[in-house]
């Protein structure tokens, strides 16, 4: 019996063992199941520039050309949508913002249809943003929701479009009250998330 | 019993533990006032707007991954580098390997502060530390390719002597929780680090939710219950009751803890399977849980008065309470008719505050306790009694701040679901998250109490120390 009191017996089996054990059961197979999905790369994302993009350049032409030279280009659509991810992630967004909308609670009908893991599947879903926590809501069907300028303000002062909000002002997001580069990316961002739901019904 | 062999101080390299719990302690009052900056954003009297690098946003960050891996593990290191020696009878494997992990360390948390501020952070729960391979990281800050450098080296640093002692005859349960926490969590690490920026959507959130949960639970758990082990005993000066009791709390923890990270992910897009599997094996390991309460609380029969005269005791056992109530709410909540509701919410919020201060916070503070006079060769305290200031003000600060979330998440939840417009959640917990702040200050002047006692007592002259109040047990 005082085997399994030895260092070596307790190293292998639990340390390596049980925890191997566990990362295939939960990790591997799991992961396994779901990954058959087609995957969309950026590029394929951003192949159909946003109407909302395109209508940023005419609503902000200065600070549009001065960030984004060459109008709402694929190319241009896809810098912003990377940026805006990678802000989302840097000011933690995600720590009170979720992207998946649960089958339970309601949830369909205060934000639209159910997750699926297929559409997640795609570049600016990797790492996953699903989140934890939601202080303000649900953004996976943020698309056309809002108007930019709604967002434009929202960012720049959250209460004076929404009197109850918690969320911290976004200022530098902003050259003075006009967006900057990722002031801009963000608006594309919040109009881009659930566009791809749509297509697929 | 193996502890408190007489040689054992000579062993010790005091100065690694005085300096690791020292740095802790630092970081804790810096990453409690970041939360207690934060918890001020949901009150919309931030102090710092529209600076930058101080977005509330981010000093979210500091404060969670500073009060992991700056405060928790730091302190943990100065109390390992106390008990492994003397449940060995070995040396660690080298003074010098301890002194570079403790520079490199330092460096690592105050790089990553550094990074997360300047907008470097990583999309992983309780893992936002820059990485340089991450979608938004940098080559500035490879901070978690640093840390798995430096764990493999504490991985070496203590699983050395460990070997040498436990690899011919049995070991004592402490060193079996230390045996497996090193490994697990270099692993957990590079898990929870790297699959997540591979892997999109669904499968991702699998490795995050299996990160999430062994960063605690096979990190933060067995060195926790490793100190409870060696330090109980060793107060109370009397065995652990029952030693079969032991083995099936450690079975059932390294079993079923590392099966269940996907219960984080409830009712997402996670398949289906996954998900119930990680309920029943969470319900398992409550189960396992109540098994290790109950064989410290029948330790404990016959010193029932411990708790009350004998201050290290008072932080363990109270921490043991709270870690029972987490461990019993998290088999309520875990089910699926309950994450309907509490997911999402300032429960889950109340949940962690009870485990990461309520349990291993109380368990750290209750080892320096003991520790700190030794390691400075003083023979007490300066401000014994302040023990009790500490003490009540962070227990009732941390049961209130419980209550307070907890209800602001049934608060929440219900409204969400009743489909209330959403300003009507954010409405009705303005005056609970008001009283959250509030028993945030309540602890963090308790912890600053604590630590000036501290600085007080490493500045006492051993002259002026006339009657011990509160003598650490000799050694």
């Amino acid at each position: 019996m005082q085997i399994i009191e030895r260092f070596q017996f307790i190293f292998l089996v639990a340390g390596i063992g049980f925890f191997g054990l566990a990362f295939f059961v939960s990790g591997i197979v799991t992961v396994n199941a779901v990954s058959d999905l087609p995957y969309t790369t950026l590029e394929e994302i951003a192949e159909d520039v946003s109407p909302y993009f395109i209508a940023l350049e005419q609503q902000y032409p200065e600070q549009f050309e001065k960030y984004y030279p060459g109008g709402p280009t694929s190319e241009n659509y896809e810098a912003a949508l990377l940026l805006a991810r990678n802000a989302y992630i840097a000011e933690g967004c995600w720590h009170c913002h979720t992207q998946q909308v649960r089958p339970v609670a309601n949830e369909d009908v205060r934000f639209g249809p159910v997750s699926t893991a297929a559409e997640q599947q795609h570049e600016l879903m990797r790492p996953q943003l699903m989140g934890t926590r939601r202080v303000g809501p649900d953004l996976s069907r943020e698309t056309g929701l809002r108007s930019n300028d709604w967002h434009a303000a929202h960012f720049y002062a959250p209460r004076s479009v929404s009197p109850t909000s918690v969320m911290p002002a976004y200022t530098w997001f902003f050259d003075g009250k006009q967006p900057n580069d990722r002031g801009i990316a963000m608006i594309t961002y919040m109009q881009w998330l659930g566009s791809n739901v749509e297509e697929q019904q | 019993m193996t502890v408190a062999a007489p040689p054992s101080r000579s062993l010790v390299n005091i100065g690694l533990v005085r300096a690791h719990i020292a740095v802790g302690f630092l970081f804790l009052v810096v990453a409690m006032l970041a939360g207690t900056l934060y918890a001020l954003q949901f009150n919309n009297i931030y102090p710092f707007p529209g600076i930058e690098i101080l977005s509330p946003g981010r000093i979210r960050m500091v404060h969670t991954n500073g009060v992991a891996y700056g405060f928790i593990l730091n302190v943990f290191l100065g109390a390992l580098y106390w008990v492994v020696p003397r449940l060995t009878k070995r040396r660690v494997a080298d003074d010098r390997l301890g002194w570079l992990i403790f520079w490199v360390y330092l460096f690592i948390v105050l790089w990553a502060v550094v990074g997360i501020l300047s907008g470097f952070a990583q999309a992983v729960e309780w893992g936002e530390t820059p990485s340089a391979f991450a979608a938004n990281g940098s080559w500035l800050f490879p901070i978690d390719e640093l840390v798995m450098v430096g764990l493999t080296l504490i991985a070496v640093q203590f699983l050395v002597p460990i070997f040498k002692h436990g690899s011919k005859q049995p070991m004592y349960v402490s060193l079996w929780y230390f045996s497996v926490a090193f490994i697990w969590v270099i692993m957990t690490y590079a898990m929870g680090n790297y699959l997540p920026e591979m892997v999109p959507g669904a499968g991702g959130a699998t490795y995050v939710g299996l990160f999430i949960h062994d960063l605690v639970g096979l990190l933060v758990t067995p060195l926790g219950w490793g100190m409870m082990y060696y330090f109980v005993p060793s107060l109370l000066k009397k065995p652990i009751w029952s030693h079969a009791v032991s083995l099936l709390g450690f079975w059932g923890l390294a079993f079923f803890y590392p099966l269940q990270g996907v219960h984080h992910f409830i009712y997402s897009t996670i398949p289906m399977f996954a998900q119930f599997g990680a309920v029943v094996s969470t319900v398992a390991i409550e189960i396992m849980v109540v098994t290790v309460f109950i064989n410290f609380f029948m330790t404990l029969r016959g010193r029932e008065i411990a708790p009350v005269v004998n201050m290290p005791i008072r932080w363990f056992y109270t921490g043991m309470v709270f870690y029972v109530i987490t461990c019993i709410q998290c088999a309520v909540h875990v089910q699926f008719w309950a994450q309907e509701f509490v997911h999402f919410t300032d429960w889950v919020v109340g949940h962690a505050h009870l485990i990461m201060f309520g349990t291993f916070g109380f368990w750290l503070i209750g080892i320096t306790t003991d520790l700190w006079p030794r390691v400075l060769g003083k023979s007490r305290w300066k401000y014994p009694t302040l023990h009790e200031a500490t003490f009540w003000m962070c227990t009732i600060g941390l049961a209130s701040m419980f209550i307070s979330l907890t209800s602001a998440g049934l608060v929440e939840g219900f409204l969400w679901k009743s489909l209330a417009p959403w300003e009507a959640s954010l409405e009705s917990v303005r005056l609970i998250w008001m009283l959250r702040t509030a028993t945030g200050l309540l602890m963090y002047a308790g912890v600053l109490l604590f630590v000036y006692n501290m600085i007080a007592t490493a500045r006492m002259s051993e002259a002026e120390a006339p009657q011990p109040a509160f003598a650490p047990a000799a050694d």
